[in-house]
């Protein structure tokens, strides 16, 4: 087997869910290459050979890549497709902006979002909101797979020495055209990749009172996520959602403030370690799964939280 | 401009399915049924086009067994013009969806097709993807904003991290993410006049698409549960349990 690992970056560095990706390819065992496509990537195409497992790193360094444009790099990886048995990549909005792409170009099923590899041809995947897992077989040629990042234990990102190859092909699709981005910028780690997350919801009233978060967040070098209904209040940016449809998240320790846990909620969060709730509804279904819950006015609780994780 | 919305019927966002004891799927028996939610603001957003004057006419389209048609009339009562239905009893998967949706867009010629951008029963998150790719045409995915602008669309997109606005060559596949607008209820006035808008029922055969799946479900199994813990009395034995107990900080 043959298979061909799409990386997840931002032109500035490579994401860990890259390394889960990889992961997921050598449980399904053979060769694996990676492709690095994005626009001044040297270094990641770097960090890329140093990981663990990978045998050799294609990179497409070219503007036509810059901004991860569906159409172009849909176009780019069906040019390398050949001979591999399976392309992979995580199931960010990259991933997933392309790889059903791919897969159509290639006349065959995309399997989004896997979180086990049963064999070769077999993964599983949640559905219905995590609320039923599928065990899937895929007859054909070339699986095309997004992984999910949580799903699978990160390779080591130092140790290996894959050759770095450079590509020369420029694949322009011409339907489509990058205007501009607002990225929200943020000192904290990657809300998918964290440790420890806090999360606030419609509980938290305005998005000023998110500040509060914040605070007790960067004593834990925690992110910060959202429920769905925060963000659509305007309280937060949307790249912070958690759940069905937004991020998942399964770190160490997720604290979830004011959120009353609807299942849309639970299916981005609930493989979590160990999982706090605090709510002044001793009745919200967030309680059924959290490990430690606090029956409480936030307003107070979390303030009385911030002293005691100062003292510490 | 002509646009096409594709309408998936699928539970209920409210409904907690249970899979089945024999492991075959999940049981859909007497469970409440409605239009998934991204495809109800991919409708809405079809809609606020037409009456901003951008956009003429709106054909919408759904596949599946007959009850589809209860979402398209859904559609056609929230302002679509006319409904395909193309009918099959056969569970579809993504790319023959994609592929039948293509053959429906090589007839009807939209300038714009919209789509939710994942359906809540199967969470594939595909099927835009697929029929742009199969169409050739360009693709806004996860769309919170819409700006027609002579042969081209402006999508700005929820991505990691952010935003990004694309300019797109029309015609275009655009998929819906929560943020780009809220969809209204159906009038019984306009519930009453969509039972008198075409509706034409086909078949995939009637398309030469064959949909022969390529995927096989082996088993469905229910998620490991997640046992409730403790109530903790003030946030010092939060702390304190944190530290000692579960040792997360
Ligand atoms: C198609 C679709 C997709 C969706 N995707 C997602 C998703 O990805 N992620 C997601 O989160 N949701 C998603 N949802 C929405 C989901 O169904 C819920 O509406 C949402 O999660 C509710 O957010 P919430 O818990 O913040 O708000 P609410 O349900 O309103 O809960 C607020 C909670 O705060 C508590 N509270 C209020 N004030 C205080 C206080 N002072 N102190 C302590 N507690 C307080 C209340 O007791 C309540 O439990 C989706 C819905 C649909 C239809």
């Amino acid at each position: 087997m043959s298979i061909l690992v799409i990386a997840e970056h931002d032109n500035s560095s490579l994401k860990q869910a890259t390394l889960s990706v990889i992961a997921a390819a050598k449980v399904i065992g053979g060769n694996i290459d990676v492709l690095v496509a994005g626009e001044n990537v040297a270094a990641i195409a770097e960090a890329a050979a140093k990981a663990d497992g990978v045998n050799k790193v294609m990179v497409a360094d070219n503007a036509v890549y810059g901004h991860f444009l569906g159409e172009n790099l849909s176009q780019l990886i069906v040019e390398l497709a050949e001979g591999y048995t399976h392309i992979l990549a995580a199931a960010g909005s990259t991933g997933k902006d392309t790889m059903p792409r791919v897969a159509a170009l290639l006349d065959v099923a995309q399997i989004s979002d896997i979180i086990r590899v049963e064999a070769p041809d077999t993964f599983v995947r949640p559905i219905y909101a995590g609320n039923a897992i599928a065990t899937i077989k895929s007859s054909d040629s070339v699986k095309v797979i997004t992984v999910r990042p949580t799903g699978f234990d990160p390779v080591a990102a130092e140790g290996g020495s894959a050759s770095v190859e450079q590509l020369d092909v420029v694949k322009d699709a011409g339907l489509s055209t990058f205007v501009s981005e607002q990225k929200a910028k943020s000192d904290r780690p990657d809300l998918a990749s964290a440790g420890i997350v806090v999360s606030g919801g419609r509980g938290m009233q305005n998005g000023e009172n998110f500040k509060m978060l914040e605070q007790i967040a960067d004593l834990m070098g925690a992110a910060v996520g959202a429920s769905r209904a925060a963000v659509d209040a305007g309280f937060v940016p949307n790249d912070m959602q958690v759940g069905q449809t937004g991020k998942i998240v399964a770190p160490q320790l997720y604290i979830a403030v004011g959120i009353s846990g609807a299942i849309q909620h639970l299916a981005g969060m609930s493989d979590s370690k160990v999982i706090v709730a605090i709510n002044k509804d001793e009745e919200a279904p967030i309680f059924q799964v959290a490990d430690y819950g606090l029956v409480a006015d936030l307003f107070e609780a979390i303030p009385k939280l911030e002293e005691e994780l100062k003292k510490a | 401009m002509k646009v096409l919305v594709a309408v998936k019927r699928v539970v209920d966002y409210n409904v907690k399915v249970r899979v089945k004891p024999d492991n075959s799927g999940v049981d859909l028996a007497n469970v409440k049924m409605a239009m998934n939610p991204f495809c109800e603001i991919a409708v809405e957003e079809a809609v606020r086009l037409k009456e901003k004057g951008v956009v003429n006419e709106i054909v919408v389209v759904s596949i599946g067994p007959k009850a589809c048609q209860e979402q398209i009339r859904t559609a056609l009562a929230l302002g679509a013009d006319r409904g395909i239905h193309i009918e099959t009893d056969a569970e579809i998967q993504s790319l023959q969806v994609a592929k039948l949706l293509k053959a429906v867009a090589d007839k009807e010629q939209p300038n714009l097709v919209i789509l939710g951008k994942q359906a809540i029963d199967s969470d594939n998150n595909q099927t835009g993807q697929m029929l742009a790719a199969l169409a050739g045409m360009s693709q806004g995915t996860f769309a919170s904003e819409i700006v027609i602008d002579g042969d081209k669309v402006n999508v700005t997109r929820e991505v990691d991290g952010g935003m990004m606005t694309v300019s797109l060559t029309l015609p275009a596949v655009v998929t819906t993410d929560l943020r780009l607008n809220e969809p209204r209820y159906a009038s019984l006035p306009n519930i009453m006049k969509a039972k008198k808008k075409p509706l034409e029922s086909i078949s995939p055969a009637d398309l030469g698409v064959d949909v022969t799946p390529r995927l096989t479900i082996v088993k469905v199994e229910a998620p490991a549960s997640r046992q409730a813990g403790i109530k903790v009395a003030d946030v010092a034995e939060l702390v304190n349990k944190l530290k000692n107990e579960a040792k997360v900080i």
